[in-house]
């Protein structure tokens, strides 16, 4: 199986699930002995191509042009098909990013098949691969077998294993679009508010929830992700209080994500929530209440006030980091 | 102008899931089901942009079973004008094959200059039925959208970007994913109950599409590893960093 896998950055900016990715694509053409393409859009991407190069392809295609600023999915869904017609590849992955859910259902239908997306695992079974990922809000598993000739996969991050390869051969893509014949197009991206990681890509989250008690709190929370190098999440409650903005919200109508530390402060464990967070690998509650059902999905749990709980933390933690 | 909305029955995000004896799907008793709550956000977008360019048309498409019925009244009773419901009984779980069904309906039906869409479904939770039915139509698509603005054919749009906001815009017939915070859906009145009792919901048979996946199982999650109280209050914290260091290994 030869893998086309699509390489997403921002500004220069290299989304480290891509190469999470670019890992599982390697460990599957390896098994089947095939190659790997990467495939990357953007503008100067010096930076970013070191960072990439020796992730597992063996060849990495670099299509650097300012229209890439403003392109999106529905015109690199187009490029993609030409790298695909041109190279012999069966297979497309990427992470499950806004952009990569995009672009991976538009390659698929562009290949007759659906994306096995969002997967957490991923094995080959002779011709077919077989996908796992949690659906119904994590409520169950979903095992899915691959049998169309083009495979497409998105990964969730924090699964995929990244790593070290051997450097790919650079390759230039010539761009075969114009500003002006964009399907759609970026005209703007306003100035970042606290520019921050996203929380889907977060290695470690802090969530706050009804405990916070107002706005002002978070920063307490604040001070203790800036510690860990971590971002500031929110529940549901929190959101709808109007004390943090939409995109801070985990949850079932929030975002899915799956850090490898989750950090629930004053955070009950509503149903809602837990199905956003419960695939995080650990997860540690602070919450007065012992019967909250936070602790049921906990690793580890402090039954305390947060005021306190959470500065302790911070200070026990600024102290072995 | 001739909107679409695709929406989906989905299980109340409350309902507790159980894991069907075939192992394939969940056993629908005692579910109580829902119009997917994203979706909720692109029908109301639909009412709010007829109701701003008058002379239009909003139809709600539905890939689903019959009992859809019900999902697709309330959606004409919020103030959609009729529903077309592309019947099929499993299959919950397949966006490609409810792609392939969606487009061809709004193909049959003429087009559509808009098609609207939840961000994902709260069951599947793949984002994938937009884009695909977008690229099926040969219309853009632009996901997860929080602010619309149409002025004349151009569909001007804003979403949340990694700690910012991105404004983008495409040329109608175009697609559009509506993430939470682009409007607050509306409750349907009385009046508007009464009125959807009379518009028309057509129901048709699911084309035969040979799906891309198959379904090998759906199980019920593994039971996360018990967890443990490690104390209480402020007394707990150096043990649980030596926990995180030393047994999760996770800084």
């Amino acid at each position: 199986m030869n893998i086309l896998v699509f390489v997403e950055q921002r500004n220069g900016d290299l989304k480290r699930a891509s190469l999470e990715a670019m890992g599982e694509a390697r460990r599957l053409a390896d098994a089947s002995g095939g190659q790997v393409l990467g495939i990357l859009f953007g503008s100067s991407l010096e930076g970013v191509v070191d960072q990439v190069k020796s992730a597992g392809a063996h060849r990495l295609l670099v299509a650097d042009d300012a229209v890439y600023a403003e392109a999106t999915a529905n015109d690199l869904a187009n490029e993609v098909k030409a790298v695909v017609a041109s190279n012999d590849v069966n297979a497309f992955f990427c992470a499950a990013t806004v952009l990569g859910r995009e672009l991976s259902s538009m390659v698929a239908i562009d290949h007759d098949t659906c994306v096995a997306a969002d997967c957490t695992k991923v094995t080959a079974a002779g011709e077919a691969l077989h996908a796992e990922r949690p659906v119904y809000a994590g409520k169950a598993n979903l095992n899915v077998e691959i049998t169309s000739p083009f495979k497409v996969v998105s990964f969730r991050p924090n699964y995929g294993e990244a790593i070290e390869s051997n450097p790919a051969e650079v390759e230039a893509l010539t761009p075969t679009l114009t500003s002006a014949d964009l399907r759609a197009k970026i005209t703007k991206v306003s100035a970042a508010e606290g520019a921050k990681k996203d929380l889907t890509e977060a290695e470690i989250i802090v969530s706050g929830g009804r405990a916070m008690k107002g706005p002002e709190n978070f920063s307490i929370l604040e001070e203790l992700a800036e510690v860990l190098g971590a971002v500031v999440g929110a529940s549901r409650a929190a959101v709808d209080a109007g004390w943090r903005p939409h995109s801070d919200q985990v949850g079932q109508t929030g975002k899915t994500v799956s850090p490898k530390l989750y950090i629930a402060a004053g955070i009950s464990g509503a149903i809602q929530h837990l199905a956003g967070m419960s695939s995080s690998r650990c997860i540690v509650a602070i919450n007065k209440d012992a019967n909250a059902p936070i602790f049921q999905v906990a690793s580890y749990g402090i039954v305390g006030d947060l005021y306190e709980v959470v500065p302790a933390l911070k200070e026990e933690l600024r102290k072995v980091l | 102008m001739k909107i679409a909305v695709c929406m989906k029955r989905v299980p109340d995000t409350a309902t507790k899931i159980r894991v069907a004896a075939d192992n394939q799907s969940i056993d629908s008793a005692d579910v109580q089901y829902v119009i997917s709550p994203y979706d909720e956000f692109a029908i109301e977008e639909a009412i709010q942009i007829k109701d701003k360019v008058g002379d239009s048309t909003v139809t709600i498409y539905c890939y689903g079973p019959e009992a859809a019925q019900q999902n697709v009244r309330q959606a004409l009773a919020m103030g959609a004008d009729d529903g077309v419901i592309i019947q099929s009984d499993g299959a919950g779980l397949d966006p490609y094959r409810a792609a392939k069904n969606l487009a061809k309906a709004i193909q049959d039906r003429g087009g559509a200059d808009l098609v609207l869409f939840g961000r994902a479904s709260v069951d599947g939770q793949s984002g994938q039925v937009g884009p695909m039915v977008a690229r099926l139509l040969d219309m853009p698509c632009l996901t997860e959208v929080v602010n619309v603005e149409l002025d004349g054919t151009t569909i001007k749009i804003e979403r949340e970007s990694e700690g910012g906001r991105e404004h983008a815009e495409a040329a109608l017939p175009a697609a559009l994913t509506c993430q939470k915070g682009l409007n607050e859906p509306r409750y349907a009145n009385l009046k508007g109950i009464m009125a959807a009792k009379k518009k028309p919901i057509e129901t048709i048979p699911a084309a035969e599409f040979s799906p891309a996946l198959n379904i090998a199982s759906l199980t019920p999650p593994a039971p996360r590893p018990d967890g443990k109280i490690v104390g209480e209050g402020v007394e707990a914290v150096p043990e649980l960093v030596r926990l995180l260091r030393e047994e999760a290994k996770v800084l």
